[in-house]
């Protein structure tokens, strides 16, 4: 064991991961956007924006808005469709040296195999992340994650259609994530990422209308911290399989917070916007708090959290 | 695009409510052109959390850039309280600049307010050029006079909303009235605005009934400022061949008709 360069490596089912740290979702575009100021190749991986069947515009502005410590968003999930992605996209990413894994969303459970068949035997794809958190058309608009039994079948769907390792990205706007987590893991995810965004809203009061033009959006930032590390210590609990923490880290010692509680590796979504090198120095700061501590490698550290039994 | 942690040179206030801030960095000013802004974290915390976008306002020798602001809210009410010699952490220049007119067009420069700021960069690098600078404000304590950034020979026009000084009324009245003054070939003209909402759809509108060419500078709330988070949408003309453009990486500068004018909110 070599103490002074830490093995950051980790291993999500048969995907290793050089380190844990991965882009999340959304907030990190096709990664091209980011490449002048920082070295793509260090991540641990670059998750793209959520693609869909067939290019989607998003919804009208305003889209965005900031509230204390965090932001709303109600982009509307804008992407330009899985085939352009592929064609004009992943040609660049998969030069990377660093894993690409591709987001998916389908307004019905057919959709999610359809996208998932697209995406089989295509180079450069490392993984398929599946965001249940968007409306299943078919169930007049309820999310498809906040229905156990339907996240299950969204799973089964997309295993059925690739050869890939999947990931099932679990909303928290349920009233307890640990039976979804469980019934994603009983259908074959090969590992779970939470939590999504956290539904809110904010008002113009000189207007007196909704500030979003959806009126609602998504909740990120480290406003959602706590409630992200508690549902990922809880979910880790409940299954075998590798949990992504995700939700609110802005430094290495945020990510360090859901590293000991269980998380086999994390993602990093807003921060990218007010620093777009936190990915790299979560990195190093990880890096560097191994050395401190003695830690070798990361199954040491992983789940690393001691509760006192009285 | 740079991201930096750069020496404030001063801020200070010079009209009401409103900064101009002088910051350093050679690198910024090497690549920055007019129309284009940076991405400021205005203090180093998680709040608030955003970085607020600004238009470069102008440049000094080979490292002097300088960003003007109207304190509206959290994030610029703590900018006025940083000091010469801080550090701030700038991104940028970001976006899509100004197309300079052609050889023999007359530029006309159409400003409300804070919208004085990318066009005055502008006005910098036309400096050799006759130019018509228009600018309106609410009233006579909130014109800014940038000519401590540097002192152009520019025809300057001033309107203000209550009359306590230059002309009493909106600045479109001036674009009005020179219009009706010169009539000329369409082409002849080229129009550049930044400003509220309000002002840049009236511009637009005169500027579509004399077939004159138009950019406006647009603002939105941002997240990321790079084209990556997909917030700052602003709705496509119908012709366009996408549903929506945006705001820090398609603009901040769109030609007239690139956008969907008649939807185009308050933001």
């Amino acid at each position: 064991m070599n103490y002074s360069k830490p093995d950051l490596r980790t291993k999500l089912g048969s995907l290793e991961l050089k380190n844990p740290v991965m882009t999340a979702s959304g907030t990190f575009g096709y990664g091209k956007e980011f490449d002048s100021l920082l070295d793509l190749n260090l991540l641990g991986a670059i998750i793209v924006k959520g693609l869909s069947l067939k290019p989607r515009g998003g919804n009208p502005p305003p889209r965005i808005v900031e509230t204390p410590c965090g932001m709303l968003n109600a982009i509307g999930l804008a992407n330009i469709g899985v085939e352009a992605f592929i064609k004009d996209k992943l040609p660049w990413l998969k030069r990377l040296d660093t894993e690409i894994i591709v987001n998916i969303y389908g307004e019905s459970i057919d959709e999610y195999g359809e996208l998932a068949n697209l995406l089989k035997d295509v180079d450069g794809v490392s993984a398929i992340e599946v965001n249940i958190s968007c409306p299943n058309v078919d169930s007049g608009g309820m999310a498809f994650g906040t229905d156990p039994y339907v996240s299950a079948r969204v799973t089964e769907r997309v295993l059925k259609n690739t050869d890939r390792p999947v990931i099932v990205k679990l909303s928290p706007n349920v009233t307890d994530i640990r039976l979804v987590a469980k019934e994603v893991e009983g259908a074959g995810a090969d590992a779970l990422s939470l939590i999504n965004t956290l539904t809110g809203m904010a008002i113009d009061i000189e207007s007196r209308t909704p500030i979003l033009a959806n009126v609602s959006g998504g909740l990120s930032g480290p406003a959602i911290r706590p409630i992200a590390l508690h549902m990922i210590y809880q979910v880790v609990k409940t299954v075998e399989i590798p949990v992504i923490g995700v939700g609110g880290i802005m430094n290495y010692r945020d990510a360090l917070e859901f590293l000991i509680a269980g998380a086999t590796a994390i993602q990093v979504g807003t921060a990218n916007f007010v620093n777009p090198r936190v990915t790299i120095d979560i990195v190093e700061g990880i890096r560097r708090y191994c050395i401190e501590k003695g830690i070798a490698e990361m199954s040491e550290l992983i789940g690393s959290l001691e509760i006192a039994r009285d | 695009m740079i991201d930096q942690d750069i020496e404030i040179l001063f801020n200070r206030m010079i009209a009401s409510e409103t900064f101009l801030m002088g910051l350093r960095s050679p690198e910024i000013v090497a690549a920055a052109k007019p129309g284009q802004f940076v991405m400021v974290r205005v203090g180093y915390g998680v709040d608030p959390l955003l970085r607020r976008p600004f238009s470069i306002c102008g440049l000094k020798e080979d490292d002097q850039f300088f960003v003007l602001y109207r304190v509206v809210g959290r994030g610029t009410a703590i900018l006025a309280e940083r000091k010469e010699g801080d550090r701030l952490s700038v991104l940028g220049p970001l976006g899509k600049g100004f197309e300079l007119p052609k050889p023999h067009q007359i530029p006309l420069l159409i400003a409300g307010g804070i919208g004085v700021a990318p066009l005055f960069f502008l006005a910098q690098t036309m400096k050799t050029r006759d130019i018509e600078f228009m600018m309106g404000f609410g009233s006579s304590n909130e014109i800014i006079d940038l000519n401590k950034i540097e002192a152009l020979n520019t025809n300057v026009s001033i309107a203000t909303d209550d009359g306590t000084a230059g002309h009493y009324g909106p600045v479109t009245d001036l674009l009005e009235a020179y219009l009706n003054q010169h009539i000329t070939g369409k082409d002849s003209l080229s129009l550049f605005s930044c400003g509220p909402v309000p002002m840049l759809k009236r511009v637009v509108d005169m500027a579509l009934d004399g077939g004159i060419s138009c950019q406006s500078s647009l603002e939105a709330f941002m997240a990321c400022g790079l084209g990556s988070c997909q917030g700052c949408a602003v709705k496509a003309a119908s012709k366009e061949s996408r549903e929506y453009y945006h705001v820090c990486r398609d603009g901040p500068v769109f030609p007239i008709h690139s956008v969907d004018w008649k939807i185009l909110k308050v933001c």
